[in-house]
């Protein structure tokens, strides 16, 4: 797919992102947007994903995903991404979408398996659990012998959490190395700048010093930076060792009024404010 | 009385290692999960045959349950093991979110629940977990009895998709259920037919049931006795149908009294059919050190106490 393509999938995705928080009033508008590029850069181009194709014409979801990438989303607050990427990618109608954070949707807050979203393979939202289950599901392909990556998207505050250092201690003592964890660094979180609230030091030093192989993507919310950065990423893959790519890049980006502030981490903009960011964001394949 | 004798005495845990080493070779989606107790959980045989398909998560119990999650993912059947006490309350985000809530088909095996883990004292003795994961949507709660039937549970959930809590304990306890047995997850087990009084019965307090239901005998009173391995589902019906016989019943476990079988029956009757009811269980405390039958002494779960809770709520008999 070519780089023009991929950033107007992500432009539509960046509008589907602040039309459903503003559609529900609720929802993290903040890290979605920081980290659209990647997601889509993911989901369109990097993924090997089967596309097969079941009832309604949409993807045929296989929960195993045998001979496929997956993806984990362990900051599962960047709800509003995923689901739109999802849908984007033909997993589910994207009129769906404006069924967010509403009562008897699929589209929970938080992602989740339990209403059966295609796309979804576990659920999450309680912080730092996605590490761990992306591990499992490495393992899970190495005994089948199944040669594909598994990736697993956390956020940097998210990296408090204590699970997150169990699981980073194990992967590389395992030898997964069909596992690419993707840092979301935007140096924010709720209480506000990341440096403020629990200051993560040098992650970089951290995880190398867990014995992960670690690269950086410095312009995460530049898709050709992306792109290289995920091929750059998979050529560390087996290895012998997980590969960590911190990805940097600006909350809100997009939005210029969301951008370098921890204001919109969870909070929906009105209808003024969301006019504002759609004169931003061009109008590409249609809003739903 | 039915007679039940035993030739031989087994801890609970050794029949879900030697069920383990079974499903090792009849279930190859089967995998195992360690937090540093392999010994405790007798999974020795399963890693030195499968080697490949055993992973030691160190002392981090909080990564074994998720990584058990993931696992699951591609069609492996996880048993996710260490301590009760480490693999209930200390996990139990874990378990909620990326087991229960994501309907995993993850076993959380468990050993040395209760007071009857002895000298290590109330941090290893957990007395709350059927209460946690009874109040869990959509997980199953099963405490076996005895090696047999430890055996035959840790089989038999293999084969029911979904998350599982299998509980077993630390010391030997007489082996009085027959060897491969089959074993119906949510089934209670009539374990002597009564008239007077019915006994509830869960995990190591199943034996002392048995026993006070032969001092009650002897006393004129005849007891029915039922095993409920499965707290979750209960088996309401069995439950149902002997309280209409005996008009009261004596719940007996080894953990809290608030949350645990005894309420879960007592819910289940006070909504269909209010009945005397008296507790054998820890009441509201912490345990502490001591031998197994010390404990089980000082905190009122013998047959003697049973005995005793069995008199009362046959007097409270209207």
């Amino acid at each position: 797919m070519q780089i023009k393509e991929l950033q107007d999938i992500a432009s539509q995705v960046r509008r589907d992102i602040v039309r459903m928080v503003h559609g529900c009033k609720s929802g993290h508008p903040g890290g979605s947007l920081g980290c659209t590029d990647i997601l889509t850069a993911l989901y369109f181009q990097q993924m090997k994903i089967s596309n097969r194709k079941g009832k309604g014409g949409y993807l045929s979801f296989k929960m195993e995903g045998h001979d496929e990438d997956l993806f984990f989303l362990s900051n599962g607050h960047i709800s509003p991404l995923f689901y739109s990427v999802l849908a984007r990618r033909g997993y589910f109608g994207v009129e769906e979408l404006a069924t967010f954070r509403k009562i008897n949707s699929r589209l929970q807050g938080h992602p989740t398996t339990h209403e059966g979203l295609p796309g979804i393979r576990v659920a999450s939202g309680s912080l730092g659990q996605g590490l761990s289950v992306a591990i499992g599901a490495a393992l899970g392909k190495r005994l089948d012998g199944d040669p594909r990556t598994v990736y697993v998207l956390m956020g940097d505050g998210e990296q408090q959490e204590g699970q997150i250092w169990e699981a980073a201690q194990f992967a590389p003592h395992h030898k997964v190395d069909n596992l690419i964890a993707i840092i979301d660094l935007n140096y924010q979180q709720i209480d506000g700048p990341t440096e403020k609230v629990m200051a993560n030091r040098d992650l970089k030093a951290k995880y190398k010093a867990f014995g992960w192989n670690v690269m950086e993507i410095k312009e995460g919310n530049n898709m050709e930076a992306c792109i290289a950065g995920l091929r750059k990423a998979k050529r560390l893959t087996g290895k012998g060792q997980p590969v960590l790519i911190l990805l940097h890049t600006e909350m809100g980006a997009g939005v210029d009024y969301m951008m370098g502030t921890h204001k919109w981490h969870g909070s929906a903009p009105n209808d003024e404010q969301l006019a504002k960011a759609l004169d931003q964001l061009p109008l590409t394949f249609g809003d739903y | 009385m039915k007679k039940y004798t035993y030739t031989e005495s087994k801890d609970t845990r050794s029949g879900f290692g030697d069920a383990m080493t079974e499903l090792g070779q009849s279930h190859p989606n089967v995998v195992a999960l360690c937090a540093d107790l392999i010994g405790s959980l007798k999974l020795d045989n399963f890693i030195k045959n499968h080697p490949e398909r055993f992973f030691q998560t160190g002392i981090a119990e909080a990564n074994m349950v998720g990584i058990a999650a993931g696992l699951s993912i591609s069609g492996k059947v996880p048993y996710a093991t260490t301590f009760a006490n480490f693999g209930s309350g200390r996990v139990y985000d874990q378990i909620r979110q990326s087991v229960a809530y994501s309907d995993k088909n993850v076993k959380i095996a468990v050993s040395h629940a209760g007071i009857t883990l002895g000298e290590d004292g109330a941090t290893h003795q957990i007395l709350e977990d059927l209460a946690m994961m009874r109040a869990m949507p959509n997980m199953v709660v099963i405490n076996p009895c005895d090696y047999n039937q430890t055996k035959a549970a840790t089989k038999a959930v293999a084969d029911y998709h979904g998350p599982v809590y299998l509980r077993f304990g630390r010391p030997v306890v007489p082996v009085f259920t027959g060897a491969d047995q089959k074993f119906e997850i949510g089934k209670a087990w009539m374990v002597n037919e009564g008239t007077d009084v019915t006994l509830i019965a869960t995990g190591h307090l199943v034996w002392e049931a048995i026993q006070a239901g032969e001092k009650l005998e002897e006393l004129g009173i005849s007891a029915e006795i039922i095993n409920i391995h499965t707290i979750k589902p209960l088996d309401t019906a069995a439950i149902l149908k002997s309280i209409k016989k005996t008009g009261c019943v004596v719940t007996c476990e080894e953990h809290q009294a608030n949350g645990g079988l005894g309420d879960a029956v007592a819910q289940f009757l006070s909504e269909n059919r209010p009945t005397p009811q008296e507790y054998i269980a820890v009441n509201d405390s912490f345990g502490e050190s001591g031998t197994p039958d010390q404990l089980m002494e000082k905190y009122g779960l013998k047959a003697a106490n049973i005995v005793a809770a069995a008199q009362k709520v046959i007097s409270r008999k209207k």
